[in-house]
């Protein structure tokens, strides 16, 4: 015979204003099997809780129900204070008698029969509820992080740091991504690399730290504390680990036409490169796009014929025969717990062709056919001094500085009209950078800045933009431009000054847009991969846009940097170290504990239909062999895996046999409580 | 084929060249334009300055008949009538309560308005039974295309080609052997109504315009709507006075340059109206103005 | 009609009974006859607790959860939404008018989707009136 204790709280007025709680405490207290049955102003202060303990204690109670607020709100509070009294948490209820109740009806008596049918429903509920234990998973301490740009090598850094083991995996030959490519970054006018490449060695050099490079993620399988991902390690053709890095088969290399991406094809590159000079690991790749020997491949598989080899002067010269002309991608698997997504961010094409759909360009602008209009990361390179003009702003048509050079802020960017209805975040500042690096370069010059608003909201990043707006001499125009083209030797650019009241023409000689931020491409797929969702422009989806900015619903999945929004270093660097202790959390205990709702077989009914697993979108349903005496398998059912059932149900409603039940929301509890409703 | 005809006041009067070039083009090309019964000024610019009922409710008196007389579609050459037309059309099937409004005011139904087509869209259409009839086509002749302000704009309203960036004309252009030319000046404004108030703006604008043609390598401005005509051709004189290199640039409509390559008569299309002069431009297609009345030659 | 229906709602946890949540906080003003029933996803939605509804003397019964896509287990609504098509089509077949059963999506976020959805059901059970397929049954019998 059950004994259950109901609490009926009157939340202040919140419910008592319209619910009579005494009457409902009072509704219950004849019920069969409840021993106690009471009211109270505050049931989730200190002297509410301590009723329902010592109302454990006095009555032996085995049940709970708190007919309070949702669950949502105090279910914790209540079941650690069953706890502490003894009680197993799983054997309390809430009845919602405040939102779904009180205050949404009149002070009639209908409320408060509706109250007291509530709680009865959760009274009879509790009557089938049965102690539940949470589980407990095993946690493999190793954490992936996906990229290895400023937020994935910190969030790296701060894993490896508290002991924990990481496997970077970078997509491209080096680590470092765009920050590498930036010349100073705002507001302090740091070297870029200077400040960066100090942590990619420290991650390269981690004696936790695993790295991946010119590789990517496969695919994950597993859950939470137990992935497995496959990562392909695509082909570079050379030994990273006994090439020496002396550099000798780039200078041979004859194939010279490829567009350097590290300098956003401003200059061309060998087949065979390292993308920059302080990249880590610091060894040299084989473009195959460029290759002649791989080109030779390619036609001569297409036509059937025999594959000779080509050129390869590279291999010829390399002194500790690290180059092989064999063999392609592979694929390596790895253990982990934990995975951080810090993939970064690339930037919107100008252009009329688009690669999304949805997306459109301002053909009008002339990016791509006139080399003198350039995108902020382009100007980053010619003001780089490792880049192609030695950190001299150059017009790359004719190498001459620019008199007048115009920037134009929010390319693509709060344009709803081209697809990108948010703001990139940090184009008004890295402008305000470009208008002052200009300047100061060349001497006389003229700067003009078309901008809509300026947004400066970092530590010290007003004062850097009126800095550049009043004392740099850049002339900051507040306007949009309509069209930029080529007449008589200048660019033509047509804006307007709204707080002048005038169209603003400028004759320039060189013209940079402040693009917007996009998602890396392709990683709609990689989210697919993981199971993590995304926004319509392909940013990875948070948890909850307040309170759980770097995890997202996939449980042991985190986020980093721009591949959740746009954002700038500092905030990038926050974000992952933020993620390092959500990880380092995780990693916390040899086992994690899981809240024991899950789906359970009943391995005598279950005839092996496995309609469950069709329907877990988990694959939490597992095939377990029943096996006689000698070790025969006479059958094969159906078994969940505790540790990754989310507990949804979807295979209780579809068990043709009802042979499995979902603890928490067993059948039986469900029946109960609606046929306790007063109906 | 038939098409319903709207031809506005400017084809009946200042832009006469284009309405006779125009209706010696679809001669040619077997195509029936039938008129709208009783029609009425489109608005112009003044009716939708003046009051955006007024502005809505007038072209829409058009669009009604046009509907009593079962007409699918309208053509109409002149690019504001067009752009009235069919933003009339737009806000009333956007918006029942306006729709109704409207009807009340007309006395007429307005249930299904008909499609409003302007000339480019027209001659895409009629493009495969063009160049069935080509006997002279343009080869190497460098047109450049000048669509102005309402062909393509607002882009919501038009559903036509690219705003920024079209290529319409162009399409039409090159179908008939030209050579469209990439200049920088296609959409920019001509001063358009200001030719009357304005005229020094509009000389300023439209010298700017023939200026970057003629630096692209144009041979003749081609062009869409006769208030750009108007602007470019008549005032062509004032826009090149004074300007060393400002040679006379011939402004032809669309239906003039696709019917010199189907042979047709100038003079039939009335090219020896304009100011500025078509004949060294006829003398190098080696085509005389024929004297005789709407013959193809 | 002055008869005050009787409606079981069962509902998803994450979507419909947070959003029903909201639509509390925000005091929308609701008919008192709906009861709500927390399940975790519409994908454990059994038809046979709507039929137990019935059989207990409910008039209506309103199932709901999340938006296509936004199902906080990936697919269960998608599954909730295929088996109450079928259902749907049973409950008519049987000779019970389908209309007394309601599917909706509401979100966390819809407060006054929800209470929407609550009032338009049972103005519309109020139409169709007392639900007599289970003679046998008085209402308000409690076991």
């Amino acid at each position: 015979m059950a004994r259950i204790g109901v609490f009926v709280c009157h939340c202040g007025e919140n419910i008592a204003r319209t619910v009579d709680c005494a009457a409902v405490a009072g509704n219950l207290a004849d019920h069969p099997s409840v021993v106690c049955s009471v009211d109270y102003k505050y049931m989730c202060s200190d002297p509410g809780q301590n009723l329902i303990k010592q109302s454990v204690k006095d009555h032996q109670l085995d049940g709970v129900v708190v007919a309070a607020c949702s669950p949502h709100m105090h279910m914790k509070t209540f079941r650690r204070a069953s706890l502490q009294a003894g009680l197993n948490p799983y054997l309390v209820e809430m009845a919602n008698i405040r939102e779904h109740c009180a205050w949404i009806h009149e002070r009639t008596p209908e409320t408060t029969v509706k109250a007291t049918d509530l709680a009865r429903a959760m009274v009879e509920k509790v009557k089938q509820n049965v102690p539940l234990d949470p589980i407990l998973i095993p946690v493999t301490r190793t954490a992936l992080v996906i990229g290895g740009g400023i937020a994935g090598i910190q969030a790296a850094l701060d894993i490896a740091e508290a002991g924990r083991d990481v496997i970077i995996v970078e997509k491209e030959p080096s680590l470092g991504g765009h920050m590498s490519q930036l010349s100073e970054t705002f507001p302090t006018l740091d070297c870029s690399q200077c400040i960066l490449t100090p942590r990619m060695v420290d991650a390269y050099q981690h004696p936790r730290i695993k790295l991946y490079t010119y590789s990517e993620v496969e695919k994950l399988e597993g859950y939470i504390g137990n992935f497995e991902v496959t990562i392909r390690k695509k082909g570079r053709s050379v030994d990273i680990d006994s090439c020496t890095g002396c550099g000798a088969c780039m200078e041979v290399c004859p194939s010279k036409k490829a567009p350097d991406e590290f300098d956003m094809g401003l200059r061309t590159r060998t087949a065979i490169y390292t993308p920059f000079p302080q990249a880590v690991p610091n060894k040299p790749v084989i473009d195959r796009e460029h290759c002649l020997h791989y080109k030779a491949e390619v036609r001569a598989l297409a036509r059937g014929k025999p594959v000779r080899a080509i050129c390869q002067k590279c291999a010829k010269v390399c002194a500790s025969n690290s180059i092989s002309f064999d063999g392609g991608d592979e694929l390596v698997k790895e253990k982990v717990g934990a995975v951080v997504v810090a993939t970064g961010f690339q930037l919107y094409e100008v252009g009329k062709d688009q690669p999304e759909p949805y997306l459109k360009g301002y053909g009008e602008y002339g990016y791509g056919e006139d080399p003198d209009i350039v995108d902020g990361l382009q100007f980053e390179r010619l003001a780089s001094a490792s880049g192609p003009t030695g950190g001299k702003i150059l017009c790359p048509s004719n190498g001459e500085p620019p008199k007048t050079i115009v920037f134009i802020q929010c390319t693509g960017s709060r344009d709803a009209a081209k697809g990108i209805e948010y703001c990139s975040g940090v184009c008004c500042m890295y402008t305000a950078k470009h208008a002052m690096l200009y300047q100061h370069s060349v001497q006389g010059g003229r700067s003009v800045v078309f901008y809509m608003d300026i947004r400066a909201t970092g530590k010290g990043y007003d004062a850097f933009t009126r800095r550049a707006a009043e004392d740099s001499g850049a002339e900051y125009v507040r306007g949009r431009v309509s069209s930029i083209y080529r007449h008589d030797g200048k660019l033509v650019v047509k804006g307007v000054d709204t707080l002048g009241g005038e169209p603003m023409t400028v004759q320039a000689d060189m013209v940079v847009l402040a693009t917007a931020i996009r998602p890396q491409p392709g990683i709609k797929q990689l989210a697919q991969k993981l199971s993590i969702s995304y926004d319509q422009h392909g940013f990875l989806n948070e948890a909850h846009p307040k309170l759980r900015p770097v995890e997202t619903n996939t449980a042991g999945i985190f986020l980093a940097g721009c591949s959740q929004a746009p954002r700038d270093i500092p905030d990038s660097v926050a974000m992952a170290s933020a993620t390092a202790a959500k990880v380092l959390a995780l990693f916390s205990r040899a086992e994690l504990e899981r809240e024991p709702q899950v789906a359970k077989v009943d391995q005598i009914t279950c005839s092996g239909c496995f309609h469950c697993e069709r329907a877990c979108p988990y694959g939490a349903v597992e095939h377990l062999e029943v096996k006689d005496r000698r070790g025969n398998v006479i059958r094969v059912i159906a078994q969940i895996n505790p540790g990754v059932c989310q507990g949804c149900g979807t295979c209780v409603a579809n068990c043709p046999s009802r042979s499995i039940e979902l603890d928490g929301f067993t059948d039986s509890q469900v029946f109960a409580s609606i046929q306790a409703l007063s109906l | 084929m038939k098409f319903g005809y709207y031809p506005g006041c400017s084809l009946h009067a200042t832009a006469r060249e284009y309405s006779e070039s125009l209706l010696t083009l679809v001669d040619a090309l077997d195509v029936e334009l039938e008129e709208v019964e009783d029609w009425a000024c489109c608005g112009a610019s003044s009716a939708h300055s003046t009051n955006h009922l007024l502005g809505v409710a007038l072209p829409a008196r058009t669009l009604a008949i046009a509907e009593g007389q079962g007409m699918e579609n309208i053509v109409a050459p002149c690019a504001a009538c067009y752009g009235r037309l069919a933003g009339a059309a737009h806000e009333v099937n956007a918006d029942p309560a306006l729709k109704e409004k409207v009807a009340g005011i007309l006395e007429r139904p307005l249930d299904n308005t008909p499609e409003i087509i302007n000339v480019l869209a027209f001659l895409q259409q009629l493009l495969p039974v063009i160049q069935d009839k080509i006997t002279k086509p343009l080869e190497g002749v460098k047109v450049a295309c000048y669509y102005g302000c309402l062909l393509v704009r607002p882009h919501k309203v038009t559903q036509f080609d690219d705003p920024e960036q079209p290529e319409s004309m162009e399409q039409v252009c090159a179908a008939v052997g030209a050579t469209p030319l990439a200049w920088n000046k296609r959409i920019e404004c001509c001063g358009a109504g200001f030719s009357l108030s304005r005229t020094g703006s509009v000389i300023r604008l439209g010298r700017e315009i023939l200026d970057d043609a003629r630096a692209a390598g144009a041979e003749l401005v081609v062009v869409g709507c006769p208030m750009c005509h108007s602007n470019l051709d008549m005032r062509q004189g004032a826009m090149n006075k004074g300007q060393a290199g400002a040679d006379d640039l011939p402004v032809l409509y669309i239906t003039e340059l696709v019917g010199l390559a189907l042979g047709l008569d100038p003079k039939a299309m009335g090219l020896h109206r304009h100011y500025v002069s078509t004949k060294p431009l006829l003398d190098r297609l080696s085509t005389a103005l024929v004297a005789s009345e709407g013959k193809v030659s | 009609m002055s008869f005050e229906p009787r409606i079981v709602a069962f509902v998803c946890n994450w979507c419909t009974y947070t959003g029903a949540d909201l639509a509390g906080t925000s005091r929308l003003p609701m008919s008192t006859s709906v009861r709500i029933v927390r399940l975790p996803c519409t994908g454990r939605i059994d038809p046979l607790f709507v039929v137990k509804a019935f059989e207990r003397g409910a008039d209506g019964v309103i199932v709901s959860g999340c938006h296509p896509g936004d199902c906080h287990y990936t697919e269960g609504n998608y599954h909730a939404r295929r088996r109450f098509r079928l259902f749907k089509e049973l409950l008519d077949f049987t000779g019970v008018d389908s209309e007394r059963v309601t599917f909706s999506w509401v979100s966390a976020s819809q407060g006054q989707k929800w209470a929407d959805v609550v009032n338009e059901t049972t103005e519309r059970i109020r139409g169709l009136g007392p639900f007599d397929g289970y003679p046998g049954v008085e209402r308000g019998e409690v076991a």
